[in-house]
Protein backbone atom coordinates (compact mmCIF):
# COMPACT_ATOMS: atom_id res chain seq x y z
CA UNK A 1 0.00 0.00 0.00
CA UNK A 2 2.90 2.51 0.11
CA UNK A 3 4.58 1.68 -2.57
CA UNK A 4 0.84 2.30 -4.44
CA UNK A 5 0.69 5.85 -2.74
CA UNK A 6 4.02 6.91 -3.41
CA UNK A 7 3.49 5.78 -6.97
CA UNK A 8 0.62 7.54 -6.94
CA UNK A 9 2.10 10.89 -5.63
CA UNK A 10 4.90 10.60 -7.58
CA UNK A 11 2.59 10.82 -10.40
CA UNK A 12 0.24 13.35 -10.07
CA UNK A 13 2.77 15.72 -8.91
CA UNK A 14 5.35 14.80 -11.85
CA UNK A 15 3.08 16.73 -15.01
CA UNK A 16 -0.38 18.49 -14.47
CA UNK A 17 -3.10 15.60 -14.50
CA UNK A 18 -6.32 15.62 -15.09
CA UNK A 19 -7.63 13.29 -12.22
CA UNK A 20 -11.20 14.70 -10.19
CA UNK A 21 -10.34 15.40 -6.79
CA UNK A 22 -12.50 12.20 -5.89
CA UNK A 23 -9.63 9.91 -7.39
CA UNK A 24 -7.36 10.27 -5.20
CA UNK A 25 -6.52 7.05 -3.04
CA UNK A 26 -7.77 7.78 0.59
CA UNK A 27 -5.79 6.18 3.51
CA UNK A 28 -7.34 5.16 5.21
CA UNK A 29 -10.55 5.28 3.38
CA UNK A 30 -13.47 7.53 4.55
CA UNK A 31 -15.60 4.57 6.07
CA UNK A 32 -11.81 3.70 8.56
CA UNK A 33 -11.40 7.15 9.95
CA UNK A 34 -11.36 7.29 13.80
CA UNK A 35 -10.35 10.28 15.43
CA UNK A 36 -6.96 10.14 17.83
CA UNK A 37 -9.55 10.22 20.50
CA UNK A 38 -10.38 6.45 19.77
CA UNK A 39 -6.51 5.50 20.72
CA UNK A 40 -6.76 7.45 24.01
CA UNK A 41 -7.15 4.98 27.39
CA UNK A 42 -10.91 5.25 28.70
CA UNK A 43 -9.89 7.65 31.90
CA UNK A 44 -7.65 10.41 28.99
CA UNK A 45 -11.29 9.78 26.74
CA UNK A 46 -13.51 10.45 29.93
CA UNK A 47 -11.14 13.62 30.78
CA UNK A 48 -11.24 15.14 27.10
CA UNK A 49 -15.03 14.61 27.24
CA UNK A 50 -15.72 16.79 30.06
CA UNK A 51 -15.69 20.10 29.45
CA UNK A 52 -14.74 21.28 33.13
CA UNK A 53 -11.61 18.90 33.51
CA UNK A 54 -10.60 19.17 30.37
CA UNK A 55 -7.30 21.57 30.78
CA UNK A 56 -7.92 22.43 27.38
CA UNK A 57 -10.50 24.34 28.61
CA UNK A 58 -8.79 26.34 30.44
CA UNK A 59 -7.41 28.37 27.02
CA UNK A 60 -10.89 28.44 25.19
CA UNK A 61 -12.27 29.89 28.44
CA UNK A 62 -9.19 32.89 28.17
CA UNK A 63 -9.67 32.99 24.61
CA UNK A 64 -13.31 33.84 25.08
CA UNK A 65 -12.08 36.53 27.20
CA UNK A 66 -9.78 37.94 25.17
CA UNK A 67 -12.04 38.02 21.98
CA UNK A 68 -13.92 40.60 23.67
CA UNK A 69 -10.87 42.61 24.82
CA UNK A 70 -9.98 45.94 23.20
CA UNK A 71 -6.51 45.07 21.20
CA UNK A 72 -3.81 47.27 19.84
CA UNK A 73 -3.74 50.47 18.73
CA UNK A 74 -7.51 50.16 16.96
CA UNK A 75 -8.98 49.71 20.71
CA UNK A 76 -10.67 47.10 18.85
CA UNK A 77 -11.62 43.72 19.97
CA UNK A 78 -12.60 40.43 17.97
CA UNK A 79 -16.22 41.08 18.51
CA UNK A 80 -16.66 44.21 17.35
CA UNK A 81 -15.89 43.18 13.91
CA UNK A 82 -17.00 39.58 14.06
CA UNK A 83 -19.62 39.99 16.93
CA UNK A 84 -20.50 36.48 18.69
CA UNK A 85 -18.23 33.83 17.85
CA UNK A 86 -20.71 31.46 18.45
CA UNK A 87 -22.34 32.19 15.39
CA UNK A 88 -19.68 34.11 13.32
CA UNK A 89 -16.95 31.44 13.87
CA UNK A 90 -18.99 28.15 13.41
CA UNK A 91 -17.75 25.97 10.60
CA UNK A 92 -13.99 28.19 10.36
CA UNK A 93 -11.93 25.91 11.83
CA UNK A 94 -13.22 22.94 10.07
CA UNK A 95 -12.54 24.82 6.41
CA UNK A 96 -8.83 25.67 7.21
CA UNK A 97 -6.33 26.07 5.85
CA UNK A 98 -7.14 28.05 2.78
CA UNK A 99 -6.09 29.79 0.11
CA UNK A 100 -6.59 33.47 1.36
CA UNK A 101 -8.25 35.66 -1.94
CA UNK A 102 -6.28 38.48 -1.08
CA UNK A 103 -2.92 37.44 -0.49
CA UNK A 104 -3.25 34.07 -2.46
CA UNK A 105 -1.41 32.47 0.57
CA UNK A 106 -2.29 29.27 2.32
CA UNK A 107 -3.74 30.08 5.79
CA UNK A 108 -4.31 28.64 8.67
CA UNK A 109 -6.54 29.72 11.66
CA UNK A 110 -3.43 31.20 13.67
CA UNK A 111 -2.51 33.19 10.40
CA UNK A 112 -5.80 34.74 10.47
CA UNK A 113 -5.57 35.42 14.12
CA UNK A 114 -2.17 37.06 13.69
CA UNK A 115 -2.76 39.01 10.72
CA UNK A 116 -5.71 40.33 12.58
CA UNK A 117 -4.03 41.66 15.79
CA UNK A 118 -1.38 43.55 13.10
CA UNK A 119 -3.01 44.22 10.33
CA UNK A 120 -6.80 45.31 11.81
CA UNK A 121 -5.74 45.61 15.60
CA UNK A 122 -2.76 47.22 15.01
CA UNK A 123 -1.00 45.26 18.30
CA UNK A 124 2.72 43.73 18.17
CA UNK A 125 2.69 40.65 16.22
CA UNK A 126 2.28 37.72 19.01
CA UNK A 127 4.37 34.90 18.65
CA UNK A 128 2.23 31.79 17.35
CA UNK A 129 2.71 29.79 20.11
CA UNK A 130 1.96 32.20 22.83
CA UNK A 131 -0.60 31.80 25.38
CA UNK A 132 -2.71 34.34 23.95
CA UNK A 133 -2.46 33.45 20.38
CA UNK A 134 -3.24 29.52 21.49
CA UNK A 135 -6.20 30.71 23.44
CA UNK A 136 -7.56 32.69 20.82
CA UNK A 137 -7.01 29.47 18.39
CA UNK A 138 -8.45 27.52 20.68
CA UNK A 139 -11.54 29.28 21.15
CA UNK A 140 -12.17 30.22 17.79
CA UNK A 141 -11.75 26.06 17.18
CA UNK A 142 -13.85 25.59 19.63
CA UNK A 143 -16.88 26.67 18.09
CA UNK A 144 -16.32 24.37 15.17
CA UNK A 145 -16.88 21.62 17.91
CA UNK A 146 -18.79 18.69 15.90
CA UNK A 147 -18.88 20.39 13.09
CA UNK A 148 -17.05 17.85 10.43
CA UNK A 149 -13.95 18.62 8.64
CA UNK A 150 -14.24 19.66 4.79
CA UNK A 151 -11.26 22.04 3.24
CA UNK A 152 -11.46 22.31 -0.84
CA UNK A 153 -8.29 21.27 -2.44
CA UNK A 154 -9.44 22.46 -5.82
CA UNK A 155 -8.22 25.57 -7.78
CA UNK A 156 -5.29 27.59 -6.01
CA UNK A 157 -5.50 24.66 -3.11
CA UNK A 158 -4.29 21.70 -5.19
CA UNK A 159 -0.57 22.52 -5.26
CA UNK A 160 -0.45 23.17 -1.83
CA UNK A 161 -2.19 19.67 -1.49
CA UNK A 162 0.07 17.77 -3.87
CA UNK A 163 3.14 19.00 -1.82
CA UNK A 164 1.45 18.17 1.70
CA UNK A 165 0.76 14.62 0.31
CA UNK A 166 4.41 14.50 -1.02
CA UNK A 167 5.55 15.57 2.51
CA UNK A 168 3.62 12.84 4.00
CA UNK A 169 5.07 10.21 2.19
CA UNK A 170 8.40 11.03 1.92
CA UNK A 171 10.78 9.47 4.59
CA UNK A 172 12.83 11.85 6.45
CA UNK A 173 15.09 11.61 9.68
CA UNK A 174 17.79 9.68 11.12
CA UNK A 175 14.97 6.81 11.58
CA UNK A 176 13.64 7.79 7.60
CA UNK A 177 10.21 7.30 8.45
CA UNK A 178 7.58 8.93 6.45
CA UNK A 179 4.22 9.53 8.08
CA UNK A 180 2.49 7.40 6.41
CA UNK A 181 4.34 4.21 7.66
CA UNK A 182 3.01 4.66 11.37
CA UNK A 183 -0.58 6.59 10.26
CA UNK A 184 -1.29 4.50 7.44
CA UNK A 185 0.55 1.26 7.97
CA UNK A 186 0.44 0.74 11.23
CA UNK A 187 -2.34 2.72 12.96
CA UNK A 188 -3.82 0.55 16.02
CA UNK A 189 -0.60 -1.42 16.55
CA UNK A 190 1.69 -0.56 20.02
CA UNK A 191 4.88 1.40 19.94
CA UNK A 192 6.40 0.77 23.06
CA UNK A 193 3.06 0.96 25.10
CA UNK A 194 1.53 3.78 22.93
CA UNK A 195 -0.87 2.71 20.55
CA UNK A 196 -0.19 4.61 17.42
CA UNK A 197 -2.92 6.86 15.99
CA UNK A 198 -4.16 7.52 12.46
CA UNK A 199 -2.13 10.80 13.13
CA UNK A 200 -5.71 13.16 12.47
CA UNK A 201 -5.61 17.07 13.01
CA UNK A 202 -9.09 17.56 13.80
CA UNK A 203 -8.38 18.08 17.59
CA UNK A 204 -6.19 20.71 17.55
CA UNK A 205 -4.76 23.19 19.03
CA UNK A 206 -4.24 20.16 22.08
CA UNK A 207 -3.66 19.25 25.20
CA UNK A 208 -0.62 17.00 25.09
CA UNK A 209 0.20 15.30 28.56
CA UNK A 210 3.75 15.30 27.06
CA UNK A 211 3.83 19.21 27.22
CA UNK A 212 1.91 19.73 29.88
CA UNK A 213 -0.08 22.82 28.06
CA UNK A 214 -2.01 23.47 25.16
CA UNK A 215 0.18 23.46 21.76
CA UNK A 216 -0.63 23.97 18.31
CA UNK A 217 -0.67 21.32 15.20
CA UNK A 218 2.58 22.79 14.28
CA UNK A 219 4.15 22.16 17.34
CA UNK A 220 2.76 18.59 17.30
CA UNK A 221 4.36 17.98 13.98
CA UNK A 222 7.29 19.23 14.98
CA UNK A 223 7.75 16.85 17.88
CA UNK A 224 6.80 13.97 15.14
CA UNK A 225 9.88 15.35 12.75
CA UNK A 226 11.73 15.00 16.38
CA UNK A 227 10.73 11.51 16.86
CA UNK A 228 11.80 10.37 13.89
CA UNK A 229 15.35 13.07 14.16
CA UNK A 230 14.99 14.73 11.52
CA UNK A 231 15.44 18.70 11.35
CA UNK A 232 12.13 20.49 12.61
CA UNK A 233 11.50 23.32 10.26
CA UNK A 234 10.93 26.56 12.20
CA UNK A 235 7.52 27.39 13.12
CA UNK A 236 5.82 29.42 9.90
CA UNK A 237 7.46 27.09 7.52
CA UNK A 238 5.43 27.10 4.34
CA UNK A 239 5.65 22.73 4.75
CA UNK A 240 3.39 23.08 7.76
CA UNK A 241 0.61 24.66 5.64
CA UNK A 242 1.13 22.21 3.08
CA UNK A 243 0.54 19.15 5.61
CA UNK A 244 -1.69 20.83 7.38
CA UNK A 245 -4.21 21.26 4.10
CA UNK A 246 -3.57 17.48 3.42
CA UNK A 247 -4.38 16.34 7.03
CA UNK A 248 -7.46 17.71 7.05
CA UNK A 249 -8.15 16.67 3.86
CA UNK A 250 -7.45 13.19 4.82
CA UNK A 251 -9.81 13.53 7.73
CA UNK A 252 -12.84 14.71 5.70
CA UNK A 253 -16.18 13.86 7.59
CA UNK A 254 -13.86 13.73 11.21
CA UNK A 255 -15.76 16.31 13.57
CA UNK A 256 -13.43 18.90 15.57
CA UNK A 257 -13.17 18.38 18.94
CA UNK A 258 -10.70 21.15 19.93
CA UNK A 259 -9.86 21.40 22.41
CA UNK A 260 -8.24 17.68 22.48
CA UNK A 261 -6.47 15.76 25.10
CA UNK A 262 -3.61 13.74 24.18
CA UNK A 263 -1.03 12.11 25.20
CA UNK B 1 -3.72 32.04 37.04
CA UNK B 2 -6.87 31.66 35.19
CA UNK B 3 -8.99 29.24 37.18
CA UNK B 4 -12.35 27.34 36.64
CA UNK B 5 -14.26 26.34 40.02
CA UNK B 6 -17.46 24.44 40.14
CA UNK B 7 -19.97 24.57 42.61
CA UNK B 8 -24.02 23.94 42.36
CA UNK B 9 -25.85 27.46 42.49
CA UNK B 10 -28.34 25.83 45.33
CA UNK B 11 -28.35 22.26 47.85
CA UNK B 12 -30.93 21.50 50.13
CA UNK B 13 -29.94 21.47 53.60
CA UNK B 14 -27.28 18.31 54.24
CA UNK B 15 -26.91 17.57 51.02
CA UNK B 16 -23.33 16.48 49.77
CA UNK B 17 -22.31 19.58 47.44
CA UNK B 18 -19.72 18.63 45.24
CA UNK B 19 -16.83 20.96 44.21
CA UNK B 20 -14.59 21.08 41.11
CA UNK B 21 -11.66 23.25 40.91
CA UNK B 22 -9.08 23.67 37.93
CA UNK B 23 -6.40 26.43 38.02
CA UNK B 24 -3.70 27.03 35.25
CA UNK B 25 -0.27 26.68 36.62
CA UNK B 26 2.74 24.77 35.64
CA UNK B 27 3.55 23.47 38.62
CA UNK B 28 7.24 23.68 37.45
CA UNK B 29 9.34 21.24 39.90
CA UNK B 30 12.29 22.67 39.68
CA UNK B 31 13.81 19.60 37.67
CA UNK B 32 13.33 20.58 34.26
CA UNK B 33 15.88 22.91 32.04
CA UNK B 34 15.37 25.11 29.47
CA UNK B 35 16.93 24.87 25.83
CA UNK B 36 20.56 26.65 27.07
CA UNK B 37 20.57 23.87 29.63
CA UNK B 38 19.68 26.20 32.44
CA UNK B 39 17.30 24.97 35.37
CA UNK B 40 13.97 26.29 35.35
CA UNK B 41 13.26 27.54 38.78
CA UNK B 42 10.40 25.69 40.83
CA UNK B 43 6.91 26.82 41.30
CA UNK B 44 3.87 24.91 42.21
CA UNK B 45 1.04 26.05 44.08
CA UNK B 46 1.63 25.50 48.02
CA UNK B 47 -1.97 25.57 49.29
CA UNK B 48 -5.55 25.65 47.88
CA UNK B 49 -7.96 26.35 50.52
CA UNK B 50 -11.44 26.25 50.48
CA UNK B 51 -13.86 28.71 53.36
CA UNK B 52 -17.01 28.21 53.59
CA UNK B 53 -18.81 31.27 55.40
CA UNK B 54 -15.22 31.80 56.59
CA UNK B 55 -14.41 28.10 58.07
CA UNK B 56 -11.79 25.90 56.25
CA UNK B 57 -13.49 22.92 55.13
CA UNK B 58 -11.25 21.76 52.80
CA UNK B 59 -7.15 22.35 52.36
CA UNK B 60 -4.51 20.46 50.01
CA UNK B 61 -1.09 21.05 50.46
CA UNK B 62 0.63 20.59 46.89
CA UNK B 63 3.63 19.96 45.81
CA UNK B 64 5.67 19.26 42.61
CA UNK B 65 4.33 15.72 43.04
CA UNK B 66 0.37 17.39 41.63
CA UNK B 67 -0.05 16.89 37.57
CA UNK B 68 0.53 20.96 36.08
CA UNK B 69 -3.18 22.59 35.59
CA UNK B 70 -3.87 21.07 38.74
CA UNK B 71 -7.49 19.76 39.55
CA UNK B 72 -8.91 19.34 42.32
CA UNK B 73 -12.16 17.43 43.27
CA UNK B 74 -13.48 17.38 46.69
CA UNK B 75 -17.39 17.36 48.51
CA UNK B 76 -18.44 19.70 51.30
CA UNK B 77 -22.26 19.53 53.41
CA UNK B 78 -24.47 22.03 52.40
CA UNK B 79 -24.99 24.06 55.53
CA UNK B 80 -26.14 27.29 55.29
CA UNK B 81 -26.25 29.53 52.33
CA UNK B 82 -23.42 32.26 51.97
CA UNK B 83 -19.95 32.32 50.19
CA UNK B 84 -17.44 29.35 49.32
CA UNK B 85 -14.17 31.39 49.38
CA UNK B 86 -11.45 29.70 47.28
CA UNK B 87 -7.45 30.88 47.45
CA UNK B 88 -4.10 29.80 46.54
CA UNK B 89 -0.63 30.31 46.53
CA UNK B 90 2.13 29.50 44.94
CA UNK B 91 6.01 29.19 45.18
CA UNK B 92 6.37 33.12 43.79
CA UNK B 93 4.06 33.94 46.46
CA UNK B 94 1.38 34.89 44.09
CA UNK B 95 -1.87 34.82 45.61
CA UNK B 96 -5.03 34.67 44.23
CA UNK B 97 -8.83 33.82 45.11
CA UNK B 98 -12.47 33.50 43.88
CA UNK B 99 -15.97 33.51 45.53
CA UNK B 100 -18.88 31.66 44.88
CA UNK B 101 -22.12 31.56 46.41
CA UNK B 102 -24.60 28.86 47.30
CA UNK B 103 -27.96 29.08 48.16
CA UNK B 104 -28.96 26.24 50.90
CA UNK B 105 -32.67 25.73 51.12
CA UNK B 106 -34.12 23.60 53.34
CA UNK C 1 5.33 -6.53 41.09
CA UNK C 2 3.61 -6.45 44.41
CA UNK C 3 4.96 -7.11 47.69
CA UNK C 4 2.50 -9.34 50.30
CA UNK C 5 2.12 -7.71 53.37
CA UNK C 6 1.42 -10.35 56.19
CA UNK C 7 -0.67 -8.10 59.39
CA UNK C 8 0.99 -9.96 62.02
CA UNK C 9 -1.75 -9.05 64.93
CA UNK C 10 -2.48 -9.37 68.85
CA UNK C 11 -5.70 -9.39 70.11
CA UNK C 12 -6.73 -5.61 68.58
CA UNK C 13 -3.06 -4.29 67.81
CA UNK C 14 -2.74 -2.87 64.54
CA UNK C 15 0.61 -3.57 63.89
CA UNK C 16 2.63 -2.47 60.67
CA UNK C 17 2.65 -4.95 58.11
CA UNK C 18 5.92 -6.68 57.43
CA UNK C 19 7.23 -7.81 53.84
CA UNK C 20 7.50 -11.79 53.72
CA UNK C 21 11.70 -10.69 52.71
CA UNK C 22 11.66 -9.08 56.54
CA UNK C 23 13.59 -6.16 55.71
CA UNK C 24 11.61 -2.68 55.06
CA UNK C 25 10.41 -1.87 51.37
CA UNK C 26 10.26 1.83 50.20
CA UNK C 27 6.39 1.53 50.94
CA UNK C 28 6.95 0.66 54.95
CA UNK C 29 9.22 3.16 55.23
CA UNK C 30 6.82 5.93 53.40
CA UNK C 31 4.24 4.52 55.76
CA UNK C 32 6.18 4.86 58.81
CA UNK C 33 7.35 8.27 57.85
CA UNK C 34 3.80 9.98 57.39
CA UNK C 35 2.70 8.11 60.09
CA UNK C 36 5.88 9.45 62.53
CA UNK C 37 6.40 5.64 63.45
CA UNK C 38 2.68 4.87 64.31
CA UNK C 39 1.40 1.80 63.17
CA UNK C 40 -0.70 1.57 60.15
CA UNK C 41 -3.93 -0.70 58.87
CA UNK C 42 -4.30 -1.71 55.36
CA UNK C 43 -7.45 -1.24 55.64
CA UNK C 44 -10.90 1.45 54.61
CA UNK C 45 -8.50 3.45 52.69
CA UNK C 46 -9.04 2.70 48.36
CA UNK C 47 -6.70 4.55 46.27
CA UNK C 48 -7.28 4.69 42.68
CA UNK C 49 -4.64 5.02 39.94
CA UNK C 50 -4.86 3.33 36.71
CA UNK C 51 -2.69 0.36 36.20
CA UNK C 52 -0.67 1.66 33.39
CA UNK C 53 -0.53 5.48 32.94
CA UNK C 54 -0.93 7.20 29.56
CA UNK C 55 2.24 9.75 30.34
CA UNK C 56 3.56 10.22 33.80
CA UNK C 57 3.11 13.64 33.84
CA UNK C 58 -0.43 13.25 34.51
CA UNK C 59 -1.80 10.63 36.18
CA UNK C 60 -5.51 10.49 37.47
CA UNK C 61 -5.81 9.82 41.25
CA UNK C 62 -8.98 9.06 43.55
CA UNK C 63 -8.68 8.30 46.88
CA UNK C 64 -11.61 7.40 49.21
CA UNK C 65 -11.74 6.62 52.98
CA UNK C 66 -14.47 4.82 54.44
CA UNK C 67 -15.64 7.24 57.50
CA UNK C 68 -19.25 8.36 58.96
CA UNK C 69 -17.58 11.49 58.64
CA UNK C 70 -18.89 12.69 62.07
CA UNK C 71 -17.41 15.47 64.36
CA UNK C 72 -16.88 12.25 66.82
CA UNK C 73 -15.81 10.12 63.78
CA UNK C 74 -13.50 11.56 61.07
CA UNK C 75 -10.51 11.85 58.61
CA UNK C 76 -8.25 14.62 59.61
CA UNK C 77 -5.85 14.14 56.56
CA UNK C 78 -5.23 11.88 53.59
CA UNK C 79 -1.26 12.13 52.47
CA UNK C 80 -0.27 10.80 49.24
CA UNK C 81 3.49 9.18 49.06
CA UNK C 82 5.69 8.32 46.51
CA UNK C 83 8.07 5.81 46.21
CA UNK C 84 10.54 7.09 43.40
CA UNK C 85 9.08 10.66 42.69
CA UNK C 86 12.16 13.77 43.83
CA UNK C 87 9.83 14.69 46.33
CA UNK C 88 8.13 11.57 47.99
CA UNK C 89 4.65 13.52 49.81
CA UNK C 90 3.07 14.20 47.08
CA UNK C 91 0.01 16.06 48.93
CA UNK C 92 -1.64 16.27 51.78
CA UNK C 93 -5.45 16.81 51.88
CA UNK C 94 -7.04 18.31 55.34
CA UNK C 95 -10.58 17.06 55.80
CA UNK C 96 -12.87 17.05 58.30
CA UNK C 97 -16.53 16.49 59.28
CA UNK C 98 -17.86 19.50 56.91
CA UNK C 99 -16.19 17.07 53.81
CA UNK C 100 -19.36 14.90 54.32
CA UNK C 101 -17.09 12.17 52.79
CA UNK C 102 -13.37 11.87 52.60
CA UNK C 103 -13.26 11.04 48.55
CA UNK C 104 -10.80 13.35 46.57
CA UNK C 105 -9.54 13.51 42.88
CA UNK C 106 -6.62 14.77 41.60
CA UNK C 107 -4.07 14.65 38.64
CA UNK C 108 -0.62 13.77 40.08
CA UNK C 109 2.64 13.63 38.46
CA UNK C 110 4.95 10.21 38.74
CA UNK C 111 8.70 10.09 37.81
CA UNK C 112 8.52 6.30 36.30
CA UNK C 113 6.68 3.14 37.33
CA UNK C 114 6.63 3.09 41.31
CA UNK C 115 4.16 2.51 43.93
CA UNK C 116 2.11 5.06 45.41
CA UNK C 117 0.96 4.51 49.23
CA UNK C 118 -2.78 6.88 50.55
CA UNK C 119 -1.96 7.45 54.54
CA UNK C 120 -4.79 8.19 56.04
CA UNK C 121 -4.95 9.81 59.65
CA UNK C 122 -7.99 9.61 62.17
CA UNK C 123 -9.54 11.87 64.58
CA UNK C 124 -8.91 8.91 66.50
CA UNK C 125 -5.55 9.25 65.96
CA UNK C 126 -5.25 5.86 64.07
CA UNK C 127 -3.58 5.58 60.58
CA UNK C 128 -4.50 3.34 57.61
CA UNK C 129 -3.33 2.95 54.15
CA UNK C 130 -3.57 1.26 50.71
CA UNK C 131 -1.01 1.18 48.39
CA UNK C 132 -1.07 1.20 44.22
CA UNK C 133 1.21 -0.14 41.42
CA UNK C 134 1.32 1.94 38.23
CA UNK C 135 3.57 1.91 35.48
CA UNK C 136 4.63 4.57 33.76
CA UNK C 137 6.64 3.78 30.24
CA UNK C 138 8.20 6.67 28.17
CA UNK C 139 7.30 8.40 25.50
CA UNK C 140 7.63 6.27 22.45
CA UNK C 141 8.85 9.43 20.30
CA UNK C 142 11.43 11.73 21.99
CA UNK C 143 9.26 15.45 21.69
CA UNK C 144 11.63 18.29 21.26
CA UNK C 145 8.82 20.35 19.97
Amino acid sequence: MIVRVAALAAALSAAACALPAGAQERTPPLDKLQSGAAFLSPELRAQQLDDFANPGMLWVERGAKLWAAPAGASGRSCADCHGDARASMKGVAAGHPLVDRGSGRLVNVTDRILECRTERQGAPRPASESNEVLALGAFVAHQSRGVPVAVTIDGPARTHFESGRALYTRRVGQMNLACTQCHDANWGKTLFSERISQGHPNAYPAYRLEWQTLGSLERRIRACLSGVRAEMLPYGAPEYRDLELFLMWRAAGLAIETPGLRR
Amino acid sequence: MASRIQVPAEARRGELVEIRVLIQHPMETGYRTDDTGRRIARNTIRTVTCRYEGVEVFRADLSSGIAANPYLQFTTVAEASGTLEFEWVDDAGVQESARHSIQVTG
Amino acid sequence: MRRRHFLVGVGAAMLLPQSALAQASPVDELIRAATHGAPARKARVKLDLPVLADNGNSVVMKVRVESPMSAADHVRSIRLLSERNPVQEMVTFHLGPRAGRAEIASRVRLAGSQNVVAVAEMSDGTFWFDVANVIVTLSACIDES
